[in-house]
């Protein structure tokens, strides 16, 4: 699958790298669905001895031939937020020097990346490849909810029912876009969604 | 002089109200008949007698009532105080800044009696007369920079120094021109900068910051920076947007002489002893346009900037569809003389406004 070529943004938009095997003798590994193939791109016989690695299909089927590369550690989470106990488990045991990889949804990165950042790990210890669906998490301005997986602008918000549009703008705290009401000034008058990068 | 605080509301009915020294005190933005974005910063080494430059921290009219508004908006939205928490130490470094600088500046109105570490500030516009042991937060009802900012005019980022690079780890923040201090708190200065248009690329934030990380302790700076807005509302939230955007829809050619503000931000930027965190008051005053147009320069020059303002600035300022409504309203205070240069009135000097009819 070739990968989405993101357009030039502003400057706290992320910018999301590729994947590379690093020396080191941790590693942990976050796929979430095409993801997957990221993983499977780099992956070789040494690196995978000393990987925990964790898949979230959401839909996808990657599971066998991720398996197939005998990590040391393989989990299959049905999702993110079901996951994350267990990612902050495998944190809280870090080593320096830990290697992570992170590879899917803009959204799954995001809030990984601060997980990790959050153990203290540099930045630096961090790779990212985005890989998949190029939906956003957004955060409402108005109410503060989180709308998870939104694929067109303006969309609608998943808590307070505001119609959003969906700004550039990104906090890395949040690991969400902002969502700012599209009517506010003409009250009714929403525009036709569609595909945030059309 | 003694300040007369003024009863007023930034809000629903809109009392609030410049009298006629506030007016010829205001910080009118532009030092030319045109405007771009620059790195217009300068020491902040007080000023002329009486100008908005004078203190430390301006203390005017609106004061008192400012801070009845901040009060509200806190009540119903506590997000808008936030401090991560190894800001704690700079919260006290901004206290004593404050209350040492408005106690000097402003004897009768403040004052600070320091034994130790048993402190007594006096507050006499909000009628606070409270004991407290600096840097024991148990002995204040908030957080330090929350208590304080309670009752300073203005907004407050508070901006740790690391990496060579400024963090936004704290802020109050009431009075916004439209940016969210819970979205952008923890970024760096150039993440939360990034909605900018134009100042990226003209290479304004990299040398900004270059000058920031550079501001020592007792050699604060400033700039002023400018905006629009409907009807004098200082809550100008992305959070509370969906409810006052509307107003910006109400201006007609007959109200917008009262209706229509320029919005001026008098920044400010102090470096704070113990933390070596920077600390960056934002402090906004509002002018309608019938009150700027009472000066002839500011009336002249103001229709030449907002005629000449690239496109761009208009929208990311928010006013690029009430901009022609306003041409029409400042082009007749406009009679093509030329201007004095810098932002005083010059009232003296200046000739007045030369009728177009005659
Ligand atoms: C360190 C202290 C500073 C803080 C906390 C700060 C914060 C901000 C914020 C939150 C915005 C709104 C961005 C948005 O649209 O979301 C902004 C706008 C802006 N800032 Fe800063 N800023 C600081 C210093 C400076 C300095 C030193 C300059 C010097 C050139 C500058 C120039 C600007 C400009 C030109 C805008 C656009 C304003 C407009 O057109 O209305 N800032 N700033």
């Amino acid at each position: 699958m070739s990968k989405f070529e993101f357009p030039k943004s502003i400057t706290s938009r992320p910018v999301w790298g590729t994947l590379e095997v690093r020396s080191g003798e941790h590693h942990l590994m976050i796929a979430e669905a095409e993801g997957a193939e990221a993983i499977l791109d780099i992956a070789t016989p040494d690196l995978m001895a000393k990987t925990h690695l964790i898949y979230i299909p959401k839909g996808t089927g990657y599971a066998e031939r991720l398996r197939a590369l005998n990590s040391a550690q393989f989990y299959e989470g049905p999702s993110y937020e079901a996951s994350l106990q267990r990612i902050r488990r495998v944190l809280e045991d870090t080593h320096m020097g830990l290697q992570v990889y992170l590879t899917g949804t803009e959204g799954m990165m995001g809030q990984a990346m601060s997980e990790v950042m959050t153990v203290g790990l540099p930045h630096t210890a961090i790779q990212t490849e985005h890989r998949g669906s190029v939906a956003r998490r957004m955060q409402c301005v108005h109410c503060k909810g989180i709308t998870e997986d939104v694929e067109v602008d303006p969309f609608v918000c998943a808590h307070c029912g505001l119609n959003l549009f969906v700004r550039d703008h990104y906090s890395r705290r949040h690991a969400a876009y902002q969502g700012v009401c599209v009517d506010a000034e003409d009250h009714g008058n929403v525009p036709e969604p569609k595909g945030i990068y059309e | 002089m003694t300040i007369q605080f003024n009863d007023e509301t930034f809000r629903d009915d809109y009392t609030f109200n410049n009298s006629e020294w506030a007016i010829k005190r205001f910080p009118f933005p532009f030092h030319e008949d045109s405007y771009m974005y620059s790195v217009n910063m300068e020491q902040h080494r007080g000023g002329p007698e009486g100008s908005v430059y004078e203190m430390r921290f301006d203390v005017d009219e609106h004061y008192v009532s400012e801070m009845k508004d901040r009060a509200m908006v806190l009540d119903q939205d506590p997000l808008r105080c936030q401090s991560l928490p190894h800001m704690t130490l700079a919260g006290w470094d901004l206290l004593e800044l404050i209350m040492a600088s408005k106690s000097e500046d402003y004897p009768d109105l403040f004052e600070l009696h320091r034994n130790g570490n048993q402190w007594r500030w006096i507050n006499k516009p909000m009628g606070i007369d409270h004991s407290f042991t600096f840097m024991d937060e148990t002995t204040l009802p908030y957080g330090p920079m929350e208590y304080i900012t309670r009752q300073a005019q203005g907004d407050f980022a508070v901006l740790d120094q690391r990496d060579e690079m400024l963090w936004m780890d704290a802020g109050m923040v009431t009075t916004q021109a439209d940016w969210s201090l819970d979205f952008d708190i923890g970024m760096n200065f150039f993440e939360w900068h990034a909605p900018v248009p134009k100042a990226h690329e003209m290479g304004i934030f990299q040398r900004a910051l270059k000058f920031l990380l550079n501001i020592q302790q007792g050699a604060p700076a400033r700039r002023l920076n400018w905006t629009m807005t409907v009807n004098p509302l200082l809550d100008t939230s992305p959070e509370n947007y969906h409810k006052w955007g509307i107003q910006k829809t109400t201006l007609t050619p007959e109200n917008i002489a009262h209706k229509q503000h320029l919005r001026v931000e008098l920044q400010t930027f102090f470096r704070l002893p113990r933390s070596n965190a920077l600390v960056f008051p934002i402090r906004c005053y509002l002018c309608s346009f019938q009150d700027l147009m009472t000066v002839p320069k500011w009336g002249r020059r103001l229709h030449r900037v907002i005629r000449d303002l690239p496109e761009e600035l208009a929208t990311y300022k928010g006013f690029i569809d009430n901009r022609p409504m306003m041409l029409d309203y400042l082009s007749q205070f406009d009679d093509g003389l030329p201007t004095s240069p810098g932002i005083w009135p010059d009232l003296e000097t200046e000739p007045p406004l030369k009728s177009k009819l005659a």
